[in-house]
């Protein structure tokens, strides 16, 4: 191992661990080595650790651990596909479970590999961090006897001129192709490429950097989720959201209370391609800003173009029709007027809504039905969407009566009826029809239960509000992660000698030859060219 | 109506299979040439090697390589020119069909795994192509040649979508960055995956014993030693890994930008993660003792089998935010 803190010795290469194949290997078996103590055996456990062998194994156990997450779906990015997961492998779900297969990334097995790797290479970068900088300051190391065995040995033989004068223009020669020089005797030695290892140390603290920020900066984050009607506005609050996750280290106070209201949400449709007739080609969110000091402005948010404001990102992700039902109970109140945003079921927009009245009378009113942007019909005669716009808006309800069940304090999605305490009094599989509306139009329910209008039909948007002050700070490490990777694999590090002795009858003889330290497939070319270079200023 | 512009790029690309095929064939030609012209070279040889015992014969084991190079290998330059030729027509066809589509979507032709298949083996081609202006790796025709025919052949047949708008989604910088360096990286790294191939056998050709390298593997007689070829496969990889890396790191630009996250473990981020491990794994094989050499030339192939695998499994069969192939399920 080149391990050593004498400067000298210091120059002799770079770094590595010992089974490194640029490393001599260590010598001796081991068979007469001396007892390890524990400092011993910790020693040698710190040494398997920072081996090149352990890291290389660690890496492709890496790679093997991240496969099983695209295999299975994942908590963190697909909750849904999980719960599903239970549902279809009922016996094999809760194994998978047991041994973190739906949190793969963040389970202990996971953690535990890169953790690993990351100490290893902590381990492996220090001492090569502080070898790097003595070497850097470390003058070129003596010029060996014998040129001709090192490599692209050229040799030059000239008629005049003397040998100082060759020194001189050699070490010019090799100053201007960047390399650092010392002179010994009448040879020059000459090395170049730090830049190299400087890269490759860049590379490794960059990725640790990476690792670093991600870990503690995710914590000092949020996201959360609101869904907004044309005409509403939302607060930055933390009671505002749908959902909201916070990071670990997240501070309420850290919410500003901007607000921002949604005019409009444009949406561009396929006109004229028969093969894409209908699909959406943009939308655009046009958005007012209102600040905590009472400064407006407008915004856009469209989908690869977040609306940055306040240190916050809103990201456009869904969108949808949020019909505004207003219903009067059986005594000619107004019961509920609302917009009710409903989930889009395919991709013309037929979407699923539920409309729950609590405030009705007598009896509690649930309403559950389809919106149509485009009303057509399929060839069993059930009604659908034929086109995503809002061409022929329809809103179609079955009817329920009795207790929703909301009183009781369990919370409820409120895209879900639950109909087991109520009783159907319209739509199918009853003697009444559904209700069917037309924006401006009214239906009696029956039994004098009272009416349902459908107002108007404006369009919705879920936006996702991020804040992550991290994130930059991973750009910049990955960035730098991107140059040591340049710089470590494609600028060369080598030596150069060129030694000039007097000819045997008057004039010069000059030898250049060089040496590879790493990969160096243009190291002959190079020392050929720099010969000639000496020769053009001889 | 008269025939649109996707409608000449489809008539193309079949021209250019068809070329490419050709190709291919040329390639082969030359792989089988050169097993046999290595016989005739041996024949002679043997006779002499064995009455100057076994120190001559590894002189002629070596005679016999460069005259594979240089005298008797006439007949065999004329199929690797017209290999060359060959696939130098397809590519331009290849290009022509590749442009015309993307005129005729108005946009970069790599939106849906059609148009992505057809740049991302242009883009092997010309890397292919490239390549040979530095280094002769014409020997690699069969191979990389015989892929893109493939490649191309199975996403014009069973991917292929008509022209369609971009969803909102993909109407970004980064479509025409992101996907154009992921294609330029999977070059590079079909390159040198095929190289770490070649390596392997020539690595096992090199392991017989001498009297029988003149019956078995004879083709690998006239090409370059194992270690030159994992020189090669080397510095082809750490460029497609230069690359591959980008394509990571804008790709989590892109994620950021359209869905609020840099990096999310979805499945496409999982294997171009899984990708990228296996590619530092083999840089770092290769300088570990005793690991250069035939590991660290089956982490290549790993790692090459994962891009296809990224590229077509992932792609079709699993699901994920990267569901861009066009093709509805």
């Amino acid at each position: 191992m080149a391990r050593s803190s004498d400067g000298s010795k210091a120059t002799e290469g770079v770094l590595r661990p010992s089974d490194h194949i640029d490393s001599t290997p260590a010598d001796g078996g081991g068979l007469n080595e001396p007892k390890l103590g524990v400092l011993g055996y910790l020693r040698f456990f710190w040494r398997q650790l920072t081996s090149m062998r352990t890291a290389l194994v660690l890496l492709l156990l890496l790679a093997v651990a991240a496969v099983p997450g695209s295999l299975v779906p994942q908590r963190s990015a697909d909750p849904n596909g999980v719960a599903q997961y239970f549902v279809t492998n009922p016996d094999l779900a809760p194994i998978l479970d047991s041994i973190q297969m739906f949190d793969v990334y963040t389970s202990a097995w996971f953690s535990a590999i890169y953790l690993l790797l990351f100490v290893s290479l902590v381990g492996c970068i220090i001492p090569r961090i502080r070898h790097h900088w003595q070497a850097m300051r470390a003058r070129p190391p003596r010029t060996p006897k014998r040129l001709s065995r090192l490599e692209g040995f050229v040799r030059d033989e000239r008629a005049e001129g003397t040998v100082a004068d060759a020194v001189d223009a050699a070490e010019r020669t090799l100053k201007r192709a960047g390399y650092r020089t010392e002179r010994y005797g009448d040879s020059v030695s000459a090395e170049r490429g730090y830049l190299r290892e400087t890269g490759n140390l860049v590379f490794h603290s960059a990725l640790v950097g990476v690792l670093v920020t991600v870990g503690v900066g995710g914590g000092f984050g949020y996201q959360g989720q609101k869904i907004i009607v044309e005409g509403q506005t939302f607060v930055n609050t933390l009671l505002a959201y749908d959902s909201f996750s916070p990071g670990r280290f997240f501070d309420q106070d850290a919410l500003d209370p901007y607000s921002i209201t949604l005019d409009q949400l444009d949406v561009v449709y396929e006109e004229e391609n028969l093969d894409a007739l209908g699909q959406p080609t943009d939308f655009t969110a046009h958005v007012d800003l209102l600040d905590q000091d009472g400064t407006t402005s407008d915004g856009e948010i469209k989908v690869n173009h977040p609306l940055r404001v306040h240190g916050n990102d809103v990201f456009l992700l869904g969108n949808g029709y949020a019909p505004v039902i207003t219903v009067r109970d059986g005594e000619g109140n107004i019961a509920f007027s609302e917009a009710v945003p409903f989930l889009p079921q395919d991709a013309n927009l037929t979407s699923l809504g539920v409309v729950k009245v609590p405030d009705a009378l007598p009896e509690q009113l649930g309403l559950v039905g389809f919106a149509y942007p485009t009303q057509g019909y399929l060839d069993s005669g059930a009604m659908t969407s034929v086109y995503p716009d809002d061409i022929r808006p329809v809103v179609s309800f079955n009817v329920f009566t009795g207790d929703l069940g909301v009183d009781d304090g369990i919370p409820r999605s409120v895209y879900e009826l639950d109909t087991r305490d109520m009783t159907q009094v319209a739509g199918r599989g009853t003697d009444v029809d559904a209700i069917i509306l037309e924006p401006g139009q009214t239906q009696d329910l029956p039994n004098g239960l009272g009416s349902v209008t459908f107002e108007s039909m404006p369009r919705f948007v879920s936006v996702d509000v991020h804040h992550d002050p991290s994130q930059l700070w991973v750009l910049v490490f990955a960035v730098l992660v991107l140059l040591g990777l340049l710089s470590s694999l494609f600028i060369p590090r080598r030596r150069v000698w060129i030694r000039v002795t007097a000819g045997a009858d008057g004039g010069i003889v000059s030898e250049y030859a060089g040496l590879a330290r790493g990969e160096d497939p243009g190291l002959s070319a190079a020392v050929s060219a720099l010969a000639k270079q000496h020769a053009d200023r001889l | 109506m008269t025939p649109s512009l996707d409608t000449v790029s489809v008539i193309l690309v079949y021209s250019a299979i068809a070329v490419y095929a050709l190709a291919f064939i040329a390639f082969t030609m030359d792989l089988a040439r050169r097993a046999g012209e290595v016989r005739t070279v041996a024949a002679a040889s043997v006779g002499t090697a064995a009455s100057s015992g076994s120190g001559g014969t590894a002189l002629l084991d070596r005679e016999q390589i460069e005259a594979g190079d240089a005298t008797a290998s006439r007949g065999r330059l004329v199929w690797l020119r017209i290999g060359l030729s060959l696939t130098i027509i397809g590519f331009v066809v290849h290009l022509v069909a590749t442009v015309l589509r993307g005129l005729a979507a108005e946009r970069v032709p790599w939106a849906n795994m059609y148009e992505f298949s057809l740049t991302a083996t242009l883009i092997i081609t010309a890397v292919f192509l490239g390549v040979q202006l530095r280094q002769d790796l014409r020997f690699l025709g069969t191979f990389i040649i015989g892929l893109v025919t493939v490649l191309l052949g199975l996403s014009t047949v069973g991917f292929y979508v008509s022209v369609v708008p971009l969803p909102p989604s993909l109407q970004s910088i980064w479509l025409i960055i992101h996907v154009f360096v992921a294609s330029l990286g999977t070059a590079f790294l079909g390159l040198g995956a095929a190289l770490s191939i070649m390596q392997l056998l020539q690595h096992r050709r090199e392991g017989l014993p001498v009297e029988s390298r003149f019956t078995r593997m004879r083709a690998f007689a006239s090409l370059p030693d194992a270690e030159k070829l994992e020189n090669l496969a080397y510095r082809l990889i750490i460029v497609g890994f230069v690359f591959w890396t980008f394509t990571l790191i804008a790709g989590a630009i892109w994620a950021e930008a359209a869905w609020g996250r840099y990096w999310g473990w979805d499945v496409k981020e999982v294997w171009t993660f899984v990708i990228w491990t296996i590619f530092a794994g083999y840089i770092h094989a290769r300088s570990t003792r005793g690991w250069r050499g035939v590991p660290s030339a089956w982490l290549a192939i790993v790692g090459f089998s994962s891009v296809l695998f990224n590229y077509t499994v992932v792609n079709l069969f699993f699901n994920g935010l990267h569901s861009y192939s066009g093709l509805t399920e």
